[in-house]
């Protein structure tokens, strides 16, 4: 058994991280605290998951947020999508494997990557709505959060979801808030088979390499850990049976990186479109002072009154 | 469970059939996840369905609803060709060697003895040639053809693979793969371990589908030992305690009998409970029931319960049919005989068979007491919900109290669970608006009883009158003195059998055990199986102690285990006839020399010489039974038995329609669709989803988030036959009733071909009714059939016949 | 009616000899048409400022906040295409492309070196003004295109994600390009002496008009005398 983290103490504790400990803050320059944290994962073993949505209802529960009651669809997907009331949902994709003839009933529970390089934050316009801890934890700060919806374009996963009730940006927080206090996150704390662990990265990479090793044996060739290197690896991680193919996986990106389009808009194009209309204008301002004024002369005044002096009777 | 949850973490192959402990024991499924990742333990999973426990598992093999003995004995056919026995364990701890009275036979389908009108056998053939020593005859070398074990290898000879593919619809390929993983475990160092849970028991054979695999088990030397087992998940949290305690109208507690109309008094009553050994040296633990039996009436009646009155036998209700189970309760409301119902924590209108029956026994009743912490259907069954509850409410005279009672979470007790630990809990909440405990409840009423039956007298007043209730507060026991009853007490001063002058208990103070249990009238335990629970030590129930030496899994300090605390039944069956361990690696308890030790609280008496007294002792043979005797209705074998609606005949005994033994009440046969109907031709089964538990958890709004309405479940190739689309809706009907879901088209579930024709699966998941948070829906009760298991009643909720096509939507 | 004006001249134009003369240049309605779609320029340009650029995110403070800002840019966006509409159905017609305006691009120099003596003589609008004119209406038109892509609020559930990447470079460069064509726009106005007086008043000196817009001033005058009764009452109530 992977070590549960212990109940708390009822002793009231400093937070273990917060302000100080930013890496990176939306629309904002923060001077990174010359210390890292630990940098701490959640681990989604998807072969040992069974689907049983105990997460999702763990993380309503802490989090206090009330989902739609929704219909049935024709899938076990509810509520359907994520969304500013649902953090983390279980997807299923029955998968027929063509290698052996078997189904395989795919369940990923879905939700932020807190990715090391996260786009959302990247996209952010609104300062200090989207934060990101040197323990690589990324929060969304709804008192800075305009509702814009950027970060859902910043986004390689497709996760935060935009409230219509506050306007605001939510998606998974890691349990920031009980991780701050020593604990894990709420879905790891109600997952029943220890589909979801969690600790510091090193040790979550270590505990997967003895997964991956078990699936391999299993006949799971191409058993490994999705930890994309597009956006600098991520602190919730999976393990797949099928690590070659994570598409299969109810469209897990192969290879996620911030989009270009993104990185265009919020990189090239920021520098230069306040280039062209700084150049606009100073040009408007440097011709003046060079040429000064287009002014009307008497002439002109002139030539209009003889103009349409035949016109005056 | 014979073993326990956290020992399944010791198994190498868990099979999951009749059961999905996945969906329907998430939590206890964890041990399976540990035993796959720490030792590679292998999970099959055999189901109709490709469910979340098969989303795990390392094989799946599909077979259809109710055929699952068809497979088994398949399996233990495979075994005994393959010669995949554990020879030393069968033949020491199993009856294999005993001989068969010679006018026992199977035929056709049916045992010796089939009377068709009663629908019952005369069993007296079922049994032992007895020698003229008075015990059983034995034939160690297992030539005589008339012993257990060559009965066994013929009635299973039929069960060829390619019988099981076309009764099963199992392909062969994938049956050999799955026999042969569980043949492994016939290996001394292997171990399999059996999860099952309703997929068995609610069929009209279930009983028989779980003895399958006990035979199995037993074949494979998997019984007593880490990681073996037959362990049946309950399914509610406290269903353990239930049957336990004796909460079924022909026990009591302790898994004690009532007494039926024929037995006058208590020595008649004692006469067919004698329990003598059938072999030499045997404990036949039964020998002790009358210590039992009258600890219990001392429990019930204190000081009124004497010698002279027979330790008030009279006052115990006598029966005078088999049971008075759910079914027949609905059958004597239909009729007009019960008007009465106090519904304690029971939502029958939508958890028993065929509702429309159901809604007509609640309407001919003078009043219905619920007692729930919900609004059950039940206690609404005569309120008009539209087409989900279509009743005329003029038209039904019932009266209804409501009486709102705590839940779980907020009331002090204990519950037992599968792994028969009784753990306490505690308030976790304040009951909401007026409602109280049941023990509440329960006390004001036997109160306000007892005051009326004082003033007034009345036929038969004594049992009430004389009903011990020494509680501080007469108007609410508290859960620690029912805990202190049902552990028991000294009367006088218990004194140790052996050796008369060691006292095992003073006079009132609790008992350490049921070894103190005396039949004199010198001790009282509320359930003799329960004593120890709350002894001198305190409240064993509330140990929280997660220590696990070696870390067998046992974590003996961690609540109390019936009995005894012990964590796993026949477990000195875990060493061989010597007393040593099977496995040294499983080791559990080992002879060493002079009395039983180890890890787990013996099995047996503590200085019992292996090679004399046998691991069974709960047995008169002491040993465990491939062949039952007389002590199933339906025969001392399992035998196929389709399903009463089926879509095939029965292939090894095409005369025999369902279950021969199986109760029917009249009216209901006519109420089963024929065999192969074109009516209904599709094969329906119905099952829990993990989002919600049972009908309860539809109250709460995040369950019902989760899975918020009302499914039927299909492949992707009847969806085709049928024009039916994935999120479209259906109407379902059986020849009981007819209900409208939304239709979840899947890969998950395959169309089987039994005898070369294909069979169309309909899954029906339970957990929507008319009240709660979750949108409003039918239960599979409106369609199943009203006939139960041959031997405990238990509905056959899991196999029957129904016919499914598209339709617009209800009519809002 | 516009038909008996001359091509160059717009509804309401027309010509007061005097000392100076005055030329109508702009009705009352095309005034309010252009400080509406101005003042919405302005403030989807403060606005989207805010959201472009982490630096100019205090502009948001102008409109309240950047929940304000998230929320108002939309509405004001469709309010300016609204408004540009008025403007674009205006002025279409005079913005059309005539020969001499290749002429006055070519001479550039003469434009920004105030040689105007040097430039071909041009209608209502020259050169210049016609492209302020089109590549506003071209922007506008993608500017309210992509923006209604990630109109997060109402609109996002219609588009992909991609396809709202794509419109958010989109919606800032030709952001970008609209306010360097605002400044253009804005630069010539008070780069050139009495031109905001047009939008202010209405209309321009006789001098003016045949500086810079002399094909418009003779069209203008050479107008048969009949004027329309509308255009004069407004004119005398705008005065």
């Amino acid at each position: 058994m992977f070590p549960p983290v212990l109940n708390p103490t009822t002793v009231p504790q400093e937070p273990k991280f917060g302000e100080r400990d930013l890496m990176r803050r939306s629309a904002s320059t923060v001077t990174p605290p010359a210390q890292r944290q630990t940098e701490v994962a959640k681990l989604i073993d998807v072969s040992k998951c069974i689907g049983c949505k105990a997460c999702q209802s763990a993380c309503i529960e802490w989090n206090d947020t009330h989902p739609q009651l929704e219909s049935n669809t024709g899938i076990y997907e509810n509520p359907h999508d994520l969304t500013p009331d649902m953090f983390t949902l279980m997807r299923f994709t029955e998968w027929e494997n063509p290698d052996t003839n078997n189904l395989e009933w795919l369940i990923r529970k879905d939700g932020c990557m807190h990715c090391e390089d996260p786009g959302c934050l990247k996209a952010c316009p609104a300062p200090g709505a989207i934060v990101q801890y040197s323990n690589g934890i990324v929060d969304f700060v709804h008192e800075n959060c305009i509702g814009c919806g950027y970060c859902v374009k910043g986004c390689p996963f497709n996760i935060p979801r935009i409230s219509e009730v506050d306007h605001t940006a939510y998606k998974c927080t890691l349990c920031s808030d009980r991780i701050a206090v020593g604990q894990g996150p709420a879905c790891a704390k109600a997952c029943p088979t220890q589909a979801i662990v969690f600790g510091t990265k090193e040790e979550m990479k270590k505990h997967a390499e003895g997964r991956v090793a078990d699936l391999k044996s299993r006949g799971f060739d191409s058993a490994g850990l999705y930890d994309p290197p597009g956006v600098g690896g991520t602190h919730v991680m999976y393990v797949l049976h099928h690590a070659d193919k994570p598409e299969i996986y109810a469209g897990l990106p192969n290879n996620p990186a911030i989009s270009p389009i993104v990185e265009a808009w919020k990189g090239v194009t920021k520098y230069a479109g306040l280039a062209v209309m700084g150049v606009a204008a100073v040009t408007g301002f440097l011709h003046y002072m060079v040429n000064g004024p287009n002014r009307v002369s008497e002439e002109d005044e002139e030539a209009a009154q003889r103009l349409t002096g035949d016109r005056s009777s | 469970m014979t073993n326990s949850w956290t020992d399944i973490k010791n198994t190498d192959l868990v099979i999951i059939m009749g059961g999905n402990a996945a969906e329907a024991h998430p939590c206890g499924f964890k041990w399976v996840t540990e035993a796959k990742a720490n030792r590679g333990a292998k999970l099959i999973v055999v189901d109709p369905r490709f469910t979340r426990s098969a989303s795990v598992a390392d094989l799946y093999a599909p077979i259809r609803q109710g055929t699952d003995i068809a497979f088994l004995l398949g399996v233990i056919n495979h075994c005994i060709r393959n010669d995949k026995v554990q020879w030393d364990y069968v033949k020491a701890f199993t009856n294999a060697s005993y001989i068969v009275k010679d006018g026992f036979a199977y035929k056709d389908g049916l045992f010796t003895g089939y009377n068709e009108a009663k629908r019952d056998y005369d069993k007296s053939t079922w049994d032992y040639v007895i020698g003229p020593d008075g015990y059983a005859t034995v034939d160690d070398t297992l030539t005589n053809p008339r012993c257990v074990w060559n009965l066994l290898k013929e009635h299973v000879a039929v069960y060829t693979p390619e019988m099981v593919e076309r009764i099963c619809g199992t392909p062969k390929d994938k049956f050999l793969k799955v026999a042969e993983m569980i043949a492994e475990c016939s290996s001394p160092t292997k171990a399999m371990t059996s999860m099952y849970a309703l997929g068995w028991t609610q069929h009209s054979k279930g009983s028989q589908n779980i003895r399958a695999m006990a035979m199995l088990q037993l074949i494979l030397g998997n019984i007593g030992i880490r990681g073996g087992g037959m362990n049946a998940l309950r399914g509610h949290s406290n269903i353990q305690g239930l049957t336990d305690v004796g909460l079924m109208s022909n026990l009591l507690p302790g898994y004690l009998t009532l007494p039926n109309e024929k037995e006058i008094d208590l020595e008649t009553y004692m006469s067919t409970r004698g329990f003598k050994p059938l072999r030499p040296n045997q404990m036949s633990y039964w020998q002790n029931y009358r210590k039992f039996f009258v600890s219990f009436q001392k429990a019930m009646w204190g000081a009124a319960a004497t010698p002279e009155n027979q330790f008030a036998y009279d006052w115990l209700p006598k029966l005078d049919v088999p049971g008075y189970d759910i079914l027949r309760a609905l059958e004597l409301m239909t009729q007009g005989k019960m008007t009465g119902y106090l519904c304690q924590g029971f939502n029958p209108l939508l958890a028993a068979p065929n509702r429309k029956k159901v809604t007509d026994a609640l309407s001919k009743l003078k009043y219905l007491v619920t007692m729930d912490p919900l609004d059950t259907e039940t206690a609404r069954f005569w309120e008009n919900h539209g087409e989900f509850n279509d009743v005329d409410p003029s038209q039904i005279q019932t009266e209804v109290i409501q009486l709102p009672s705590t839940c779980f979470a907020e009331d002090e007790g204990s519950l037992t669970n599968s792994s028969r630990w009784l753990q306490w809990h505690w308030p976790g909440g304040t009951p909401p608006g007026e409602a109280r405990t049941d023990n509440w409840i329960m006390a004001q009423i036997h109160v306000r009883l007892k005051e009326l039956y004082r003033k007034e007298g009345g036929a038969f007043p004594d049992p009430i009158i004389n009903l011990d209730w020494a509680y501080a507060d007469a108007g609410e026991p508290t859960a620690e003195e029912l805990a202190k009853e049902i552990n028991g007490k000294a009367l006088a001063t218990v004194y140790d059998a052996a050796d008369p002058t060691k006292v095992l208990a003073e006079a009132g103070k609790l008992l350490p055990g049921f070894a103190a249990l005396r039949d004199d009238g010198s001790t009282s335990s509320g359930c003799w199986i329960y004593s120890g629970c709350f002894n001198e030590n305190g409240n064993n129930m509330a140990r929280r102690d997660t220590s696990d030496p070696d870390e067998t899994g046992a974590y003996a300090k961690w609540a109390f285990s019936w009995p005894v605390n012990r964590r796993i039944l026949y477990n000195r069956a875990s060493a061989d006839v010597n007393g040593k361990a099977w496995d040294p690696s499983r080791k559990l308890i080992e002879w060493d020399g002079a009395k039983w030790a180890g890890y787990d609280v013996p099995d047996i008496a503590p200085t019992a010489k292996p090679t004399d007294v046998g691991p069974f002792i709960m047995n008169p043979e002491g040993v465990s039974r491939l062949f039952t005797r007389g002590l199933m209705r339906d025969g001392p074998f399992p035998a196929h038995y389709e399903p009463f609606e089926s879509p095939l005949d029965n292939l090894v005994a095409p005369k025999v329609r369902g279950n021969p033994a199986a109760r029917v009440f009249k009216g209901d046969f006519e109420q089963f669709a024929e065999t192969a109907s074109k009516e209904f031709p599709y094969a329906a089964t119905s099952y829990r989803l993990t989002e919600h538990f049972h009908y309860w958890t539809k109250h709460c709004r995040t369950n019902a988030v989760l899975q918020p309405e009302f499914f039927v479940e299909i492949s992707e190739e009847l969806a085709a036959e049928k024009g039916i689309t994935k999120g479209g809706w259906v109407r379902v009907w059986s020849k009981r009733g007819s209900i409208q879901a939304k239709a979840v088209v899947t890969k998950r579930i395959k169309p089987l071909i039994c005898d070369g024709k294909p069979v169309h699966v309909v899954g029906i998941p339970l957990h929507w009714g008319f009240t709660g948070a979750a949108r409003k829906g039918f239960g599979p009760n409106s369609l199943t059939p009203f006939v139960g298991d041959a031997n405990i009643e238990t509905p056959e909720y899991k196999a029957f016949l129904v016919n499914i096509e598209p339709i617009a939507g209800p009519v809002a | 009616m516009s038909t008996d004006s001359g091509y160059d001249v717009g509804k309401g134009d027309s010509v007061h000899p005097g000392k100076p003369v005055t030329v109508d240049r702009y009705t009352g309605g095309a005034r309010i048409n252009h400080w509406i779609t101005a003042t919405s320029l302005v403030l989807l340009a403060l606005s989207g400022l805010s959201l472009f650029h982490p630096r100019l995110f205090f502009l948001s403070a102008l409109f309240g906040g950047g929940q304000w800002v998230r929320t108002i840019h939309p509405w004001i966006g469709v309010v300016l295409f609204f408004s540009f509409l008025g403007l674009f159905l205006r002025f279409w017609k005079l913005n059309l492309w005539k020969r001499e305006d290749g002429t006055w691009l070519a001479r550039v120099r003469d434009v920004l070196a105030a040689h105007d003596e040097r430039l071909p003589e041009v209608g209502k609008y020259n050169a210049g003004q016609k492209l302020v004119f089109w590549s506003m209406s071209t922007l506008i038109i993608v500017l309210i295109g992509s923006g209604i892509v990630i109109w997060n609020q109402y609109f996002a559930a219609y588009t992909t994600i991609e396809q709202q990447r794509w419109a958010l470079l989109v919606h800032s460069i030709a952001a970008i390009l609209a306010i360097s064509v605002w400044i253009t726009h804005v630069y010539a106005a008070i780069w050139v002496k009495g031109t905001i007086r047009a939008m202010v008043r209405g209309s321009v000196t006789g001098g003016w008009a045949w500086r810079y817009h002399r094909k418009w001033l003779r069209e203008l005058v050479a107008r048969p005398p009949t004027k329309e009764p509308t255009a004069d009452r407004k004119r005398t109530a705008a005065e």
